[in-house]
């Protein structure tokens, strides 16, 4: 993380009082105690007490907050409910942290345009709580989605369960009001589509913060499903489950969800949620499909047919909603259940082709075996989305350092094999280190340089992200000699 | 006019850095099929991308495809027709609309304009599609973003920058696109002879229903032959994809849910898909050359509105997609401004953009092509451009005036 300025956190009290004026009473939190419980977000392996914990109501005040930090050079850090699990909210010494908390209102509800206007800090399920009434809901569905919120699913392009069909958060705005560091309010989208020039909306969805602080979101809303049912297919090896996946697509059926779960994991949730998931299997796959009933019906008996083809030891169809909720209920307890069998444990986050899973799985197996560390997967098999757990003990000696370590050698394998760090939680600090194993210096000094048209000084959100900074004049030079650069010479092809 | 035509990463970026050294700017074309859109580019130069082609692959079963942009985009979408999948933006072939000749377009230029057809309601645009790239900015630098899976957050999500920058902050190298299942079964129902507003009240009842409506168009009076031989009134049509059983059974259903509308027609299974194809390609305008082309993004509740205020004072006629909130509207001669002042006032009024499409260079050169920009967001803009091309040489002009 960069340095803190010493100066700053010296004058503390002073910068207290000047954003009292513009965010009167208790919004403004400058005891220690009060400020503890930001010092961490869902990655609460780290830890840093904020210079000042600042949670203001309006755009307005939003507005002025930035512009004094930008005047008096003072870095920001945006949070929303703080579930980020990349470290994207972690404070900074002498930074604030500023919370949307108190902007969770709906702001409006437009069935006939199909939309919802909501402030940033309503939470995910919020949404869809509040239009299911009319058979409506919001597809984005990250697993915290209880307690996180649109303003963070704008920041981090959330995803969930349910990508591969509806999209990530990113296919699911149409539009933001984004207050800039220079305290400049400007909105991108609207309840239209696509944008009249650059698409500022579509890099502001998973910029993490560091490019403004967004103070409204217009989301769209489906109409619900009418039916959902799901295949729980149990397998004798990671690759016959992969090729059956693999063969799903390959028939032209895109299911709703798609998780897939190793042995450790199936054993895990099957102890704590008793769902009757098999117990002999080598790898479970649960297959949802939804729509009409007409489509969900014809898509079920093909999947069991391709599943047969595909060496299934079981399948078992929901034939209830009750029993489509059991299939899931493990899926969905994957976590607490791992956190059940280790104190600890760390969730990783990489993308890979599906093509290359069961190498993937093979080889953490190994790595984890190099790190004297026990691993279990939970994959979104539909977009290639997999959620290694490594499981340790912070209070055994050097064994958080050998998860760390065992999850950047995951995710080195995860690029190696034409994969990606991140599908869905976010670079953050967590991955900031790993950046150049996808991405070389020119191309993150491009990335850079966008951060330096909306942020010149680098006050939102810095050390997140990138792994090196620039300052912005540096990265705009070009090697201009005379008033023109070096290459005389004019190509011709 | 001095041509440049580079066959690979490598030559381009030796053109742009000597471009950027020398402040020479570059008119980028790859078939040219859209060199009529956007402003008029005053450049010393062409720099013809079209040699960049090729696919570099195509895996059914990871649902990606992999080309450089210079490849014809009928050459993919016959590609992909062979595996049973498709581009499900369902991107239209703009050449004739804009007086150019058909099948030539290619996909990087495609993807430059953030293209997007009927489907755009359900499946996004270009910008939905687009999952990373390999480019060279106007700094004459080789750079990459994105990746080739589907669900990635590490970086910025430049392909959302490039889908829609009209080339004029990097010249793609290379693109990796995300590509669907196309539909097994196709289902178009229509209903004839509604006024605008409750054709648009038709649409949403279709797209409020949860029968998965995937296209909704309306098409007022004669404009409704162009895309249905022999129609002599107007036209709302509502489509619905899948497997055949299941496009049977939503298709009822819409009907009945539809009932109050009239009677809906359900098409052959032979023509049901053909009208979907030309209301992406523009068809009901791309005959007549005459008028000028306005296409306006609004709140689909907006549209008939929008189209209203349009027809009071000028001699417009309208076509409606996206449920109402894309409207194509054409005007015949006599408005000096191409009726600039009144189409950007409408859609002002009710939250939203449009861009001149089809005008003669002395108009597009005069009247900004898209939406005009509040102050802080076209500083934004303005730096944006900057910082991936300071030197200003890659389609100058084309976007905005002075840069």
């Amino acid at each position: 993380m960069p340095e803190p300025d010493a100066g700053v956190i010296a004058r503390r009290a002073e910068i207290a009082a000047a954003l009292r004026e513009i965010v009167p009473g208790e919004g403004v939190i400058a005891e220690e105690d009060a400020r503890r419980p930001y010092e961490s977000d869902g990655l609460t392996a780290y830890r840093t007490l904020p210079l000042l914990v600042v949670l203001p109501s309006t755009t307005e005040q939003v507005a002025r907050v930035l512009r004094y930090c930008r005047d008096h050079k003072i870095k920001v850090v945006p949070r929303g409910a703080g579930t980020s699990l990349s470290g994207g909210a972690l404070p900074l010494a002498d930074g604030i942290v500023l919370g949307m908390g108190k902007f969770n209102r709906i702001l409006e509800i437009d069935f006939a345009n199909r939309c919802v206007v909501a402030q940033p800090g309503v939470t995910n399920l919020g949404v869809t709580l509040a239009v299911q009434h009319a058979g409506f809901y919001y597809a984005p569905d990250p697993s915290s989605q209880i307690a996180c919120t649109i303003g963070g699913n704008v920041a981090e392009n959330s995803g969930g369960v349910h990508c591969l069909k509806y999209g990530l958060t990113a296919n699911n705005v149409l539009g933001v009001e984004l207050v800039t560091i220079d305290g400049e309010v400007v909105r991108l989208g609207g309840k239209h589509l696509d944008s009249e020039g650059y698409d500022l909306l579509g890099v502001t969805v998973g910029s993490e913060g560091l490019l403004g602080v967004v103070t409204e979101v217009t989301v769209r809303i489906l109409p619900r499903p009418t039916s959902a049912r799901a295949v729980l297919i149990g397998f004798p090896s990671s690759e016959s489950a992969g090729s059956c996946v693999a063969a799903i697509i390959a028939d032209g059926i895109i299911p709703g969800g798609m998780e897939m779960m190793d042995k450790p994991a199936i054993h895990a949730t099957e102890e704590f949620v008793h769902v009757g998931y098999p117990l002999d299997v080598e790898a479970l796959l649960i297959v949802e499909l939804d729509g009409p009933k007409a489509e969900v019906d014809h898509l079920i008996g093909r999947v069991e047919a391709i599943a047969r083809q595909h060496r299934a030891m079981s399948i078992r169809v929901s034939e209830s909603e009750e029993e489509r909720l059991a299939f899931w209920a493990g899926r969905k307890a994957a976590f607490p259940a791992v956190g059940r069998i280790s104190p600890d444990y760390y969730c990783m986050d990489g993308t890979i082709p599906r093509k290359r899973l069961p190498e993937v799985l093979a080889r953490t197996a190994r790595l984890a075996e190099k790190h004297r560390l026990r691993v279990a997967n939970v994959f979104h098999a539909g977009d290639g989305n997999l959620h290694p757990l490594i499981l340790y003990d912070a209070n055994k000696p050097s064994e958080l350092e050998r998860a760390e370590a065992l999850g950047a050698d995951i995710l080195r394998l995860c690029v190696e094999v034409g994969g990606v760090l991140t599908g869905e939680h976010g670079v953050g600090v967590e991955k900031r280190d790993l950046m150049d194993t996808m991405f070389d210096q020119i191309d993150l000094d491009h990335q850079m340089r966008l951060k330096c048209a909306f942020d010149p000084d680098g006050l939102l959100n810095p050390g997140k992200v990138f792994p090196q900074l620039h300052r912005c004049a540096e990265l705009g030079r070009m090697h201009v000699h005379g008033g023109k650069l070096a290459f005389p010479d004019i190509p011709r092809f | 006019m001095p041509r440049f035509r580079p066959k690979d990463e490598q030559e381009l970026a030796k053109v742009i850095s000597w471009a950027a050294g020398e402040c020479e700017s570059l008119e980028v074309i790859a078939a040219g099929t859209k060199v009529g859109l956007g402003r008029p580019v005053e450049a010393p130069h062409v720099l013809d991308v079209s040699g960049i082609a090729g696919i570099e692959a195509y895996e059914p079963e990871e649902l990606v495809l992999t080309a450089k942009p210079g490849t014809p985009l009928a050459e993919i979408e016959s590609l992909l027709e062979r595996s049973q999948q498709m581009l499900a933006f369902e991107p239209g072939d703009w050449g004739p609309l804009l007086g150019e000749a058909a099948g030539r377009q290619t996909l990087g230029g495609m993807l430059a304009c953030n293209l997007a057809g009927p489907r755009r309601i359900k499946q996004g645009a270009a910008r939905d599609h687009l999952l990373g790239f390999h480019a060279v900015s106007g700094r004459g630098e080789a750079f990459k973003a994105g990746g080739r899976v589907v669900k990635n957050v590490t970086g910025y999500d430049l392909s959302k920058l490039m889908a829609g920058s009209y080339g004029t902050l990097a010249l793609l190298t290379e693109v990796t696109v995300k590509v669907l299942p196309r539909p097994e079964a196709t289902g178009t129902l229509v209903l004839w002879g509604l006024e605008d507003e409750r054709a648009v009240a038709a649409m949403t009842a279709a797209l409020n229903s949860p029968h998965e409506v995937g296209g909704a168009a309306h098409l007022p009076g004669a404009s409704a032959a162009h895309v249905l031989p022999g129609a002599s009134r107007a036209a709302t049509l509502v489509r619905v994809e899948g497997p055949g059983p299941s496009v049977e059974a939503r298709a009822a259903a819409l009907r009945h849910e539809l009932r109050d509308f009239g009677p809906a027609e359900l098409l052959p299974d032979a023509v049901a898909a053909a009208p979907w194809r030309e209301l992406a390609e523009v068809r009901p305008f791309a005959g007549d050359h005459g008028p000028i082309i306005w296409r306006i993004s609004v709140a689909p509740q907006s549209g008939p509105a929008v189209a209203a205020v349009i027809a009071r004072s000028l001699d417009a006629r309208v076509f409606f997609d996206w449920g109402g909130g894309l409207l194509w509207c054409a005007i015949a001669g006599g408005s000096a401004d191409g009726g600039a002042e009144i189409v950007r006032a409408a859609t002002r009024a009710e939250g939203g953009h449009a861009t001149l499409v089809r005008a003669s260079p002395e108009l597009r050169g005069r009247v900004p092509v898209f939406e005009p920009q509040p102050p802080a967001l076209a500083a934004l803009t303005r730096r944006i451009k900057e910082s991936f091309d300071p030197q200003r040489i890659l389609n100058p002009g084309r976007m905005y005036w002075g840069f």
